[in-house]
């Protein structure tokens, strides 16, 4: 097994899923003879072809649109959004078509489309190029958004990503594409979506999280293990729809939860977790929810965004209080 | 100027078959010897408006939702539908009712849609073809998709996309007509202008002196037609289509006809537009001048259009029928096509709604 960082996982998922199946189709803007800004997509126009790996022109509303219409005719786009920040001018179709086109035609025309796109801050990007939209796209019943925390989760997600017959949004948290390397079996094997993933098992307190901030999450857990504070991680994986079974264990067997994200709070996947947990899990609460989150502004440019994105001390103080109540 | 040089010029050729009275302008295309694909043609125009005239009684009467009314488009929307091959790929806005039903869409099916139902857009003879579109403009990057599939799988097929005047303002035009350009896509583009999108008229949606002409940016080749000459619709769109699945590249053909009905049901026309203009409009219609052709060229007599008119109304009544004696879906079929398989979070929900339904029945 090769040690590899998370970008060369997505391109080997990637790949053995072209050699696999002849259906899947690679399009964006400078996915092809460039290989991806972030080189995700590297040597795969090489391998098989200028009419499996396309690039297009610049506008993000068309590859969207693009791949719509190609899924309804049975290919399986996997396209590129180079930034979560440039997801606007798709969001019409993402939105208006894409989470749409099973329910509105009753199941006889179907998206099984990837949106592949780098999420969230942290490496010194122009502005536009650190956002963290998830919410915008949770919101939207249809869709299914994942986010891998990992090399293997990346390749095996992505896996199911391609496989799986309704659109995915596929949000690579851009922190992490060389952050660390990992073995990873180039196996085809595919990790389930709609599954948490429990990184760390603990007893006083669920620390709920997913994309680049289970890195800082992991680190608060295990700075606080050497004070005796036993803390679960959970990587939600898939943000929608999202596997509240396991969150809801965890929460029932801890009894305090911690979310961390690195978008906005307000109105954020937090928001709406804590309501769900509230809803359904109150009386084995022993203290109120807590969110850790970006602050409701503009991301910053990249001078305060370590400013902006929740580090490990934010973390470790949330817990500290919550355990305090 | 001195060093100054045109470095790129263009027209934009208009063509049309028959004038305003139904008399050929020309040589008329060798198909059109084909006497009964002409009668079919002019029997689908008719069945269109007779559904259409009765959708819009539907409406007035409180069975059926808002109705955009195709009244004047028949012979842009059947030309089109002439033209296409069994296997192309069709999407539309939301009026081509007479291309649907050329493509073997049921009248219960557009019922059902403008109705409130999901189930019309089940397309049974055209599975392939997209339901209407109602955000303007978003079509177009996902006939532009269809058509780089064909493209990518080597396949002779096309696809066909309708677009008003006013979509043609819309991002997602230009930039599916960009790309069927750069790469030579099987797409043909049908820009059917019938002047007022809404309220607004074709001279406050651009400066531009034709739509066709937005296809040169493209690198598309484009022409203008008389939209309420079916011969000229279907022998241009025709002639696009044969050569989009030749390999041959994409085609933008603008239509140009006139909305001799309200936007939709909702609307009221005569705030924004004179009496005058709509009469104008009303005597270039395209029904009166093919029957006029057909006549003659003695292929239609008086009992023919009496037969004609009495069987589209019986079809469209047995539609109307069978649509109004039609059960709303369950509760449940909000649920049951989100993903190909439930969650659980939306069984829950669909529990909630199974339970509140049976409350109120």
């Amino acid at each position: 097994m090769a040690k590899m960082t998370m970008v060369e996982a997505i391109n080997m998922a990637h790949a053995w899923e072209m050699a696999h199946d002849s259906s899947v189709v690679v399009l964006g803007e400078d996915v092809g003879t460039n290989g991806g800004v972030f080189r995700a997509t590297v040597g795969l126009q090489q391998r098989f072809g200028k009419a499996r790996v396309q690039d297009t022109p610049l506008a993000e509303g068309l590859i969207a649109g693009t791949a719509i219409g190609m899924a309804a005719q049975g290919l399986k786009p996997v396209a590129e959004i180079q930034f979560m920040g440039f997801i606007y001018p798709a969001l019409d179709q993402i939105a208006s078509h894409m989470a749409r086109l099973r329910n509105r035609t009753r199941g006889r025309l179907t998206c099984p489309v990837v949106l592949r796109m780098p999420h969230g801050g942290g490496i010194h990007a122009p502005e536009h190029h650190s956002e963290s939209l998830e919410a915008l796209l949770c919101h939207h019943p249809g869709l299914r958004v994942v986010c891998p925390s990992s090399p293997a989760r990346a390749y095996g997600l992505l896996l199911a990503a391609i496989r799986d017959p309704d659109p995915v949004m596929f949000l690579e948290p851009v922190r992490l594409y060389r952050f660390a390397k990992q073995e990873v079996a180039d196996d085809g094997q595919a990790l389930p979506l709609g599954c948490c993933f429990v990184l760390r098992e603990g007893t006083d307190v669920t620390i709920l999280t997913w994309g680049a901030m289970t890195v800082d999450s992991l680190k608060a857990a295990e700075q606080l293990a050497a004070d005796g504070v036993s803390c679960e991680v959970i990587d939600a994986g898939t943000l929608a729809p999202l596997d509240f079974d396991t969150i809801l264990d965890s929460v029932v067997k801890t009894g305090r939860l911690v979310i961390v994200h690195e978008a906005p709070r307000s109105c954020g996947l937090g928001a709406e977790i804590a309501a769900t947990v509230a809803e359904q899990a109150l009386y084995d609460l022993l203290a109120p929810i807590r969110r850790v989150t970006g602050y409701d502004t503009i991301m910053p440019l990249y001078r305060l965004e370590h400013d902006y994105i929740p580090g490990v001390a934010r973390i470790v103080d949330s817990i500290r209080t919550t355990l305090a109540e | 100027m001195s060093g100054q040089r045109i470095v790129a010029q263009f027209e934009i050729p208009y063509r049309a078959c028959l004038d305003g009275d139904g008399v050929p302008l020309g040589a008329l295309p060798a198909w059109v010897d084909d006497a009964e694909l002409l009668r079919h043609m002019y029997r689908m125009m008719v069945r269109a408006r007779t559904f259409d005239t009765k959708a819009v009684n539907l409406q007035r009467t409180g069975k059926l939702g808002t109705y955009p009314s195709c009244l004047g488009h028949e012979a842009a929307h059947v030309g089109v539908g002439a033209a296409m091959h069994a296997d192309d790929v069709l999407f539309t806005v939301y009026r081509e009712i007479g291309t649907k039903f050329w493509r073997g869409v049921d009248m219960l099916d557009i019922l059902l849609y403008w109705g409130g139902d999901e189930r019309g857009t089940r397309y049974q003879r055209s599975p392939q073809d997209f339901p209407f579109c109602v955000p303007i403009g978003s079509q177009m990057p996902h006939a532009a998709g269809a058509a780089l599939a064909i493209q990518i799988r080597d396949q002779r097929r096309c696809a066909v996309a309708f677009i008003g005047d006013g979509g043609t303002s819309q991002g997602a035009f230009y930039e599916a007509i960009n790309f069927a350009g750069v790469r030579s896509l099987p797409l043909v583009c049908v820009i059917v202008n019938n002047r007022w999108a809404i309220s607004v008229p074709v001279v406050a949606q651009t400066a531009a002196q034709t739509l066709a002409q937005k296809a040169i940016a493209a690198g598309i080749p484009a022409l203008q037609v008389d939209g309420n000459d079916l011969l000229v619709v279907r022998d241009a769109v025709g002639d696009a289509v044969e050569r989009a699945r030749a390999g041959g590249g994409p085609t933008i053909i603008e239509a140009l006809t006139y909305r001799l009905s309200d936007h939709t049901t909702s609307d009221d026309a005569t705030r924004y537009r004179s009496a005058e203009e709509l009469a104008a409009a009303h005597r270039l219609e395209p029904i009166a001048r093919m029957r006029k052709f057909l006549q003659s060229r003695g292929l239609w007599a008086q009992a023919d259009e009496d037969g004609l008119r009495a069987a589209c109304s019986e079809e469209v009544e047995a539609a109307v029928k069978q649509y109004l004696a039609t059960p709303k879906q369950s509760t449940d079929a909000m649920f049951d096509y989100v993903y190909a398989q439930l969650t659980p979070a939306l069984r829950a929900q669909r529990d909630e709604a199974r339970r509140y339904a049976a409350l109120a029945h």
